[in-house]
């Protein structure tokens, strides 16, 4: 089934009488989720993504614009009718309760022409803690499971009522690293065997890029981009989606383009097709440097981390925003720290323009 | 190690000393003084040692009138104040303008003077030669009544007994319920939503057994004030409650010790050693259902 967001706002009137702000957490969304895909819904901490997921589950009603489930509007159904199913953040699991219990408590809602029979109910959440691998726990208390253990049941407990849609609030923030790795590749296996159009709120960009098939970038409530997690990152709209994604980060630097040549500090770095001028924000990925002697651009090299596959070089540069530029290099190269500075080259293709205002993208071409 | 003991017992020794003289000590002396027969609290004499006292306390009809009010009492209030400040308490965790408000009136009875209470019962159901009190008049709209509640039928008075009961228990449970229902995470609410759970069954299978332990620690305390109670029907009947027909277990002690038929400390005391029998055994059968209905987290 595929959702549509039509125009969807959500606004929380201002606590404070005194400055009387209303709180946009949601701003005109427009968007489509397509039937059968992980979305990742991926910004900051308090740029509006819980919020959007609760305006999708109903438990909170949006001030304008509308839900499509399918063709059927949504947006005044309460949270009840809805069919979802949600994985909270701390999971939410009834403490008084087994495993079993748990998972059995969504179905013992049912009513009416859906309600199921004593054995249909315990075959369903056998197949549905089947699906997360739990069939060994069922009798256990919740404070008896691990984080990990905790929240397969909650992902057990959502899927059981095969909802139409399946919301999950940072799923892996309460994990360790290592459970996180796993619990996000389990995710995404559960999602394609069951395939049921599925949302996923997080503020880990690598974990949105690593399982989505869209992401959805957000900042302030304002929608930023949507794409597939390769596009976003090889396209971004913005200085923010640029900044967002990728780790480490985009290397933001305050360069002038100046008679066709973008220039960092005193160093012209490229050569570009004619139509720009004036002061940029230029953005150069990690892996967009190249170690060249002869390369334009010079940075104080401070330290060489060797990572085995590859190397990270950090190095400093006055017009550089980041703290320190962090660069990708095969290992294959060697760096010489006694020199005390670096000679990069850049891969054209990894290197973006952004107004230094509105930090909107500057489409360019270089000069071949 | 030895070291350590001898220090704890040390520091625990004060605690000891006062427990010991003013609890310990005369819980023993009674349940002694039960035995003695004849005890002058005068010579500090008594006659012999045997059963006597408690076999003459089984069979006053004063106190087997005691035993069956106490019971009434117990049976009736315990339940009914719980339930109803459940249902209060969940009222006003659901409501959102004048939530304050409703708290404080619901709490005012509990800082207000008992005399004043008292003032207010009489009010409400006192015959006078002028009135006859505010509850006969909604009566009379009925076309019922009037009924003497003071000092008319015991059903009359059993009835203005537990009205009174409940209302002074009321605010204390309210208060201890509305701060349980909030501590309840608003999460299990939303997961529940989600899941199209009924709000009848949200508050059956989610609500009431996260408080649970709320619930049950009211009932056991109630359970236990309500067997000791005594000056509830003081305040209303006037300290004359045998006459009355209205004592309780602790009224029958009282008077036993040092009402106008009082001075004979032996029946108090086996009258005593039976009201903490009868507590000990209720609460050891609260414990053992509370195993199977309360959830600790």
């Amino acid at each position: 089934m595929k959702v549509t967001l039509d125009h969807l706002t959500k606004v929380f009137p201002s606590r404070n009488r005194k400055t009387g702000k209303d709180v946009i957490a949601v701003n005109d969304f427009c968007f489509e989720i397509p039937d059968g895909k992980l979305v990742g819904l991926l910004g900051p901490s308090g740029c509006g993504k819980s919020t959007a997921l609760n305006l999708l589950c109903g438990l909170l009603k949006p001030t304008e614009g509308r839900i499509l489930f399918g063709d059927e509007d949504v947006t005044s159904l309460p949270a009840e009718n809805r069919g979802v199913g949600m994985v909270f953040q701390n999971y939410a699991l009834y403490p008084h309760l087994t495993v079993r219990q748990n998972i059995l408590f969504p179905l013992e809602n049912l009513k009416g022409k859906d309600k199921l029979s004593k054995e249909e109910m315990e075959r369903r959440a056998l197949e549905a803690a089947d699906l997360v691998q739990i069939r060994e726990l069922m009798d256990r208390k919740p404070n008896e499971l691990s984080g990990g253990q905790q929240q397969r049941v909650a992902i057990a407990r959502a899927l059981v009522k095969t909802p139409r849609l399946l919301l999950l609030d940072e799923p892996l923030s309460n994990l360790d690293a290592r459970l996180r790795l796993q619990t996000r590749e389990e995710i995404r296996r559960i999602q394609k065997e069951t395939c049921v159009t599925t949302v996923f709120v997080t503020h880990d960009q690598e974990e949105a890029m690593s399982i989505s098939d869209v992401i959805v970038v957000m900042k302030d409530g304002v929608l930023q981009q949507i794409g597939r997690p390769q596009e976003v990152y090889d396209q971004p709209v913005n200085l923010f989606v640029a900044k967002f994604l990728g780790t480490p980060p985009i290397n933001v630097f305050r360069a002038k383009v100046k008679d066709g040549w973008l220039t960092i500090g005193q160093q012209p770095v490229l050569a570009l097709e004619e139509g720009i001028e004036g002061d940029v924000m230029a953005a150069i990925r990690p892996e967009g440097f190249i170690l060249d002697e002869n390369g334009p651009l010079t940075c104080r090299l401070t330290e060489v981390e060797v990572m085995g596959r590859d190397i990270t070089v950090v190095s400093n540069h006055p017009d550089c925003e980041n703290v320190e530029i962090r660069s990708i290099i095969s290992s294959d190269e060697t760096v010489d720290l006694s020199s005390g500075s670096v000679q990069f080259a850049l891969k054209s293709h990894k290197v973006f323009l952004f107004h230094p205002e509105t930090g909107a993208r500057i489409p360019f071409r270089v000069k071949a | 190690m030895e070291q350590q003991g001898k220090k704890a017992w040390l520091y625990l020794l004060p605690a000891i000393l006062f427990l010991g003289v003013f609890l310990v000590y005369p819980l023993i002396d009674v349940f002694i003084y039960s035995f003695e027969e004849g005890f002058n609290f005068a010579s500090q004499s008594y006659l012999g040692l045997g059963l006597y006292n408690y076999e003459y306390v089984l069979h006053d009809p004063y106190f087997l009138q005691a035993v069956k009010n106490t019971f009434i009492l117990v049976l009736i209030t315990v339940p009914l104040s719980t339930g109803i400040a459940l249902l209060i308490s969940v009222g006003l965790s659901s409501i959102e303008k004048l939530r304050e408000l409703y708290q404080t009136i619901y709490f005012l009875p509990y800082v207000t003077n008992t005399l004043a209470v008292g003032l207010v019962f009489m009010i409400l159901f006192k015959q006078t030669p002028y009135t006859d009190g505010l509850a006969n008049l909604i009566l009379s709209w009925f076309g019922a009544g009037p009924v003497d509640f003071i000092g008319g039928p015991y059903w009359a008075k059993m009835f203005v007994l537990c009205f009174y009961t409940i209302w002074i228990v009321l605010p204390f449970k309210i208060l201890i319920l509305t701060s349980a229902l909030a501590s309840v995470d608003q999460q299990y609410y939303n997961a529940a939503r989600v899941d199209g759970t009924p709000r009848l069954r949200i508050f059956t299978r989610i609500t009431l057994p996260l408080i649970s332990p709320t619930l049950f620690y009211l009932i056991i305390t109630g359970f236990i004030g309500a067997f000791k109670a005594y000056s509830d029907a003081v305040a209303l009947f006037g300290t004359d409650l045998n006459a009355a027909g209205m004592n309780t277990i602790v009224g029958y002690v009282y008077d036993m010790l040092y009402g106008s038929s009082g001075g004979y400390p032996s029946f108090a005391s086996a009258a005593a050693i039976i009201l903490f029998t009868i507590v000990l055994t209720i609460t050891c059968i609260n414990l053992l259902v509370s195993r199977k209905h309360v959830h600790y987290s």
